[in-house]
C-alpha cells in the first residue's frame, strides 16, 4: 500500500507528536519501506492459527489485596514532575 | 571474578582501576554517567567489613557496568532519551538490587539506543558507542555500551536488556559473552519497557562461569513483577514448561557424574554429554557473510569430533520471523512510550499554550527519530482497518513460530546459528536506512518472540580482526544448560 503524506501526519497524530516538514518527508520514506517489508507476511497462510499475544507460562497470577510498602514515598514522586503546587502536580490550562 | 573473595586485593583497588580504566577510554563514549564518589564510598565498605571479619556477598568488590534503561538511585536513569533527561529515579531495579546485596559495586551508566530502539547505540541521545576493536565500526545495540565496556575489560561484567538481540548481537561484535534468558527469568521491575511481551534483562561476561554466577543470583520470582517465574534456574529441575503449547524443555539428558566419560577420536575425555545440536537448513545463507558461515562451519565439525550428533532442521517460518517482530514490538512501543507525556518526570517542553501542546510538544522535542518511527508504525498496525492485516496476522504468525521451536526441540537439545549476518559494520553505514539496520536482527528475533533464551559465545576472529559470536538457543528454562553446553565451545 501506498502511504500518503496524510497518513503520516494521523500517524503523529495519533503518536502525540508534531513533525517537521523534513521529518514528514524522511518518516514518509522510512515508513513507506518498513510496510513493504513487514507485508511479506501476506505469503504466509495464517488460516486456522490461533494468535499468540505473550509467551509467559501463567495465565493469571493471585495475589492477596493488601497495601505493601512502597519503594518511594508520595513527597519523592513528586519532586519528579517539573511543577508541583500543593501536594499536586501542575500543568498548564486543558483548554 | 572473585578476587575480593581471597583478599588479595582491596574493594577499593578494584573500583579505583575500573573507574581510571573507563576515563582512558572515554573516545568510546560508554558510559553515560560514571558513579566515582557512590562507587568508591560502597568500596571501602565492603574493605571495613572484610577487614572487621564480616560476611560479604558473591559478587563483593566486583565494578559492574550498568545499562542506562535500570532504574538506580545513582545517577540520572536516561535510558539514553532525551525525554528522560534529569529523571533521577527514586526505586531501584530488583535485578541491581539483587548485584548489589552480594556486594557488586555499579561504576557507571552504559550507553545505548534511545529506549533500546536500535542495533548499533548510534540511535543514542548521548552518540553512538565505538567498537571495542574498530573504532570506525559499531559496537552493536541496543546495549552497546555495555558490551564495549566488558570487553575493553573495564569491568568484570555488565547489565543489559534484550528484545530482539540487543544483549546477543553487540556481544557478537565485541567479542563477549551476551546470555538473553528464558522469558520471565529474572525481574523486570525497574526496568524501562520497550516491548512487554520480549523484553528479557541479561548480562555481558567474559566466561560462561561468571554468567552461571549472575544467573544464580537474578533468578527467579519477584513480587514486584508478575511476568517472573519462580526460580528454576538454581532449583535444578530442568524439567521444562507447565504450558504444553510453548516450547517445552525436554528433561536433562546429562549424566548425573563423570563416569562412563567416553573417549572420542582425539583421545581427549570428553564431557558424559552427547548433545543433538540443531542447525537450521532452510535460512538464507547467502545473506550470511562468508567468515561467519565459516565459522559456523568450524564449530559443527569440532562438535562432531567431540561426539556430538548434528541434526539438521527445518524450520519455515522462521524467515517471517523479522516481519512478525517489526509488528508486534511496535505495536507495544507505542503503548509502552505512551507514558511519556511531560507531566510527572522528564523533560517537559517549556512555553506550552494548554496540555494537549505540552504533551505534544515534549514529545516531538524528546524522541530521537526512531523512537517516532517506531510508535507510528505501531500505531499504524493497530489502527482501524489494518489491524487484522497487520497485528493480529502477526500475532498468528507468532503462533507458527513458536511451535516451530518447540518442534525442533523434541528433536534436538540447542540449536547453533549465526547472531546476526555480519560482523560489527561502520558507524553511518545504516542509520539513515531503517530496513536495512532491522536486517541486523534477522537471525535474533525469533527467540524473543518464542520467549527461548540464547548465549552468544565468542568463537573467534575475521581476517580484519572483527569478533565473530555464534548463539546456541535452548527450550525454555534450559538456561543453565545453555551455559554449560558454552564450555564445550570454548576456544582451546
Amino acid at each position: 500500500m501506498e502511504i500518503k503524506r496524510e497518513d503520516i501526519l494521523h500517524l503523529a497524530s495519533l503518536s502525540n507528536f508534531s513533525l517537521s516538514e523534513d521529518e514528514v518527508t524522511s518518516l514518509g520514506k522510512d515508513l513507506q519501506d518498513i510496510i513493504k517489508y513487514i507485508s511479506q507476511l501476506d505469503k504466509l497462510n495464517t488460516d486456522e492459527i490461533e494468535p499468540t499475544y505473550q509467551v509467559f507460562e501463567m495465565e493469571n497470577v493471585w495475589r492477596e489485596d493488601e497495601i505493601l510498602p512502597q519503594d518511594a514515598s508520595r513527597e519523592e514522586l513528586l519532586g519528579l514532575a517539573q511543577e508541583e503546587k500543593e501536594h499536586q502536580i501542575k500543568v498548564p490550562k486543558v483548554l | 571474578m572473585m578476587k575480593i573473595a581471597n583478599k588479595k586485593v582491596s574493594a577499593e583497588r578494584l573500583v579505583r582501576d575500573a573507574l581510571e580504566k573507563a576515563k582512558h577510554f572515554s573516545d568510546y563514549n560508554i558510559f553515560t554517567f560514571l558513579n566515582e564518589e557512590g562507587a568508591l564510598k560502597k568500596a571501602r565498605e565492603i574493605d571495613e567489613k572484610i577487614k572487621r571479619g564480616e560476611e560479604v556477598g558473591r559478587l563483593a568488590g566486583v565494578p559492574y557496568a550498568l545499562k542506562d534503561n535500570f532504574l538506580s538511585l545513582e545517577g540520572e536513569s536516561t535510558a539514553s532519551a532525551h525525554i528522560l533527561e534529569g529523571f533521577t529515579s527514586p526505586i531501584t531495579a530488583t535485578a541491581v538490587k539483587k548485584l548489589e546485596d552480594e556486594g557488586a559495586i555499579m561504576i557507571g551508566r552504559t550507553n545505548m539506543d534511545a529506549f533500546a530502539h536500535g542495533s548499533s547505540t548510534e540511535n543514542s541521545y548521548f552518540g553512538p558507542t565505538l567498537n571495542a576493536f574498530d573504532k570506525e565500526r559499531v559496537a552493536g545495540g541496543s546495549s552497546g555500551g555495555s558490551a564495549v565496556a566488558v570487553a575493553l575489560d573495564i569491568v568484570e561484567f555488565a547489565t543489559g536488556t534484550d528484545t530482539g538481540g540487543s544483549i546477543r548481537q553487540p556481544a557478537s561484535f565485541n567479542g563477549v559473552y551476551g546470555l538473553k534468558p528464558t522469558y520471565g527469568c529474572i525481574s523486570r521491575y525497574g526496568v524501562v519497557a520497550m516491548a512487554s511481551s520480549t523484553d528479557c534483562v541479561g548480562f555481558f561476561t567474559k566466561t560462561p562461569e561468571d554468567m552461571d554466577l549472575l544467573m544464580s543470583i537474578t533468578a527467579g520470582r519477584d513480587p514486584k513483577d508478575m511476568t517472573t517465574l519462580p526460580d528454576y534456574y538454581n532449583a535444578d529441575t530442568d524439567t521444562g514448561s507447565d504450558d504444553s503449547r510453548l516450547v517445552p524443555a525436554r528433561p536433562s539428558s546429562r549424566g548425573s557424574g563423570t563416569h562412563s566419560a567416553p573417549v572420542v577420536a582425539d583421545g581427549r575425555e570428553s564431557s558424559d554429554f552427547r548433545a543433538r545440536v540443531g542447525v537450521i537448513k532452510d535460512f538464507d545463507n547467502t545473506s550470511v557473510n562468508a567468515e561467519i558461515r565459516d565459522a559456523l562451519k568450524s564449530k559443527i565439525e569440532f562438535l562432531k569430533s567431540r561426539g556430538h550428533e548434528i541434526i539438521e532442521l527445518d524450520m519455515p517460518s522462521l524467515k517471517y520471523a523479522l516481519s512478525v517482530y517489526y509488528i508486534i514490538v511496535p505495536a507495544e512501543v507505542a503503548s509502552n512510550l505512551s507514558r511519556y507525556d511531560g507531566v510527572r518526570y522528564g523533560l517537559r517542553s517549556k512555553d506550552s499554550s494548554n496540555l494537549d501542546k505540552l504533551y505534544e510538544n515534549t514529545r516531538s522535542e524528546g524522541f530521537m527519530p526512531e523512537n517516532k518511527r517506531r510508535i507510528m508504525i505501531g500505531n499504524f498496525v493497530l489502527s482501524s482497518g489494518f489491524y487484522d492485516a497487520y497485528f493480529l496476522k502477526a500475532a498468528k504468525a507468532r503462533t507458527l513460530i513458536v511451535e516451530e521451536y518447540a518442534k525442533a526441540f523434541s528433536d534436538c537439545d540447542f540449536i547453533l546459528s549465526p547472531v546476526s549476518p555480519s560482523p560489527a559494520f561502520k558507524l553511518g553505514e545504516k542509520v539513515n536506512d531503517p530496513v536495512a539496520m532491522y536486517l541486523e536482527d534477522v537471525m535474533s528475533v525469533s527467540l524473543n518472540l518464542a520467549g527461548v533464551p540464547g548465549l552468544t559465545i565468542p568463537v573467534g576472529k575475521t581476517k580484519d580482526g572483527l569478533p565473530i559470536g555464534l548463539q546456541i538457543v535452548g527450550p525454555r528454562r534450559s538456561d543453565k544448560r545453555l551455559i554449560e553446553f558454552s564450555k564445550e565451545l570454548r576456544d582451546e
